[in-house]
Parts: C-alpha cells; structure tokens; sequence
C-alpha cells in the first residue's frame, strides 16, 4: 500500500530505487544464508538423534547394571564406594564460528587415561556388578559429550535460522512490495505532472495564437 | 577450566561422581531448580550441566532460558527409570523452530 507520506518527487524516487535495490540484494543474501544454514542444521540434527539414542540407551544400561549392584550391596556401602573418584575431567570450551554463529567446541581430557583406573574403591566389599555399571558409565561419557555439543549447536543454529528466516520474509512479503508500491506511485505522479504541464502550454500557446492573429487552429 | 555438573534423583548422580562430575542431587523440581539458578548464577563456571529428565520436566521454563545463550549447554539425560522422551522433544522442537514445521516425521 503506498503511504500517503511520501512526496511524489524525483528525490524522493531515486532514494526510493536505491533502497529497493538494497533490499533485493539484502533479500538475496539473507536467504542464501539461511539456505546454508538449514543444510548445516539438518546435518546436526541428524547426528544429534544418532548420539541422543546412543547414549539413552548407554545410560539406561549403565543404571540398569547400577541397579541389580544396589541390590547386591547396601545402600551405605554403594554410596561409601563412588565417593570419592580417582577421575577427574578437565574440559576446555572453544568457539567455532558457523555462519557467523559461535557455537561451542568442548575439548575434554580425563586425568586417568587408563580405564582399569577409574574405579575409586578397592573390589573386596565391593560386588562385580558395579564395576560393569561404572564401565558402562565411563563408556557412554564421551557420546554424551558430544552430545552436549550437538545440542547446544542444534539449539543455536535454530535460533539462527528462525531470526534468517523472519528477516527473509519481512523483506520479501513487506518491505520489497511497499518500495515497489511506492515508486510506482511517485512514477505515476510524475507523470500526470508533466501531462499537467504539457496540457497548460498546449492551452497557453492557442491563447496566445487566439490573442495575437485571431488565428483558429 | 571448565566444570560439568550433573543435576539428577540422588542415585542417579552417584555413578556420575565414580566419573569425575561435579553432581547435585536433588529431589524435585523445586530443589532442581533452585541448583540450576545457583550453578549458572554470575560465573560461567560451568559448561555442560545435565538434567535428569523427570526433574526438568518441572522446570522447562527455567531450562527454555538457557537454549539462546551460548553457555552453559543444559542437556537432559534419562533417569533410572526408562527415558520419558523428553530429550527428544527438545530436538523436535528446535526443528519446528528453524523449519516451522516438523520434518522428522515422528
């Protein structure tokens, strides 16, 4: 709908032109980038659901072995036993930039590499089945950190994309259409002046003939 | 240097301490909550916190408000009991979000 509030001149039009250029342009890029963007999130979301699975079902395992050892020894010695642990994970986070979204790298390193040593308690008082519960544990440990950085990846991607997406269609559905309206306005406007102007000397001229040499065209 | 923490029933989080893991038991919702505000408040001590599912489930709203901040990453992780589903409708619901629709197709 073009505004009652612009002037209809020729200022006001090549502004007018220049913005709607702008904004083409603008349009083109944005949604280029979010075209990338969404190829980039399906491929996260992808791997999130493979790992999300992986490590559900890793850790309902891992409780499950929990279980049957919670059944074997006693509450106060279960919790005596992992109290103190022997591991210890130094995690380091970087940034890494995805179409100009910083998402999360985490970089992890255990302090005992060696897996027999991750388990804090001596294995006399201790039933067999809690070493495999902590085994099981310490194995999907490293899927389930990827998947902390998946996720998070996911969750920023996505917010990306939804704010891409609203700026592409602002752009296309109202602020392209309204310059477009707009300049044709003022083109219209324009010209009706100069059929204006063209009308007047037309008239003017025969009144002049008519006054000088009562000439009848 | 970072920390993880792991918020969870109070068995839950015993085998992840065996790990290394800074956990947090907490019996409800409520307590959960109350940790999460804690754990995140001024520092950014901590990078990576896991939520049981069943305690997050009482406090989406808290959890919805870390999805755009780029840390800490809040990450739910199944229970004792079986897994209720949660973790996965947060992805679905990052898809609906970016795509505006589901296109998993389930």
């Amino acid at each position: 709908m073009a505004s009652t509030a612009i002037t209809p001149t020729r200022m006001v039009l090549n502004q007018l032109k220049g913005r709607l250029k702008t904004a083409r342009r603008g349009h083109k890029l944005l949604k280029d980038k979010r075209d990338e963007l969404m190829r980039q999130f399906m491929d996260v979301v992808r791997l999130n659901k493979q790992l999300r699975v992986r490590v559900e079902e890793g850790l309902t395992a891992a409780f499950a072995s929990q279980q049957v050892a919670s059944a074997i020894m006693s509450p106060e010695m279960l919790e005596q036993a992992l109290m103190y642990s022997r591991q210890s994970v130094e995690l380091d986070v970087t940034f890494k930039n995805i179409m100009s979204v910083n998402v999360p790298v985490y970089h992890f390193r255990t302090q005992n590499a060696d897996p027999g040593e991750i388990y804090p308690y001596g294995f006399a008082q201790t039933s067999g089945e809690l070493d495999d519960a902590l085994d099981k544990m310490s194995r999907v440990f490293e899927d389930m950190l990827e998947l902390a950085q998946v996720e998070k990846t996911m969750q920023l991607l996505a917010e990306e994309i939804e704010k891409t997406r609203r700026r592409v269609n602002a752009l296309e559905y109202v602020m392209i259409p309204e310059l477009e309206e707009n300049i044709k306005y003022i083109s219209m406007k324009l010209e009706e002046n100069e059929n204006a102007t063209k009308v007047r000397l037309l008239k003017v001229k025969e009144m002049v003939l008519q006054d000088a040499h009562h000439y009848q065209q | 240097m970072l920390k993880i923490a792991v918020i969870g029933g109070r068995e839950t989080v015993m085998a992840f301490k065996a790990l290394g893991l800074e956990t947090f038991p907490a019996a409800d919702g409520t307590e959960a909550g109350k940790i999460l505000r804690n754990l995140t408040r001024g520092s950014e001590d901590y990078a990576i916190i896991y939520i049981e599912e069943v305690l997050a489930a009482q406090i989406t709203a808290e959890i919805d408000r870390f999805k755009d901040s780029p840390a800490p990453a809040v990450i739910l992780i199944p229970g004792r009991e079986a897994s209720i589903g949660l973790g996965q409708a947060a992805l679905k619901a990052a898809v609906e979000r970016a795509v505006g629709t589901n296109i998993l197709g389930d």
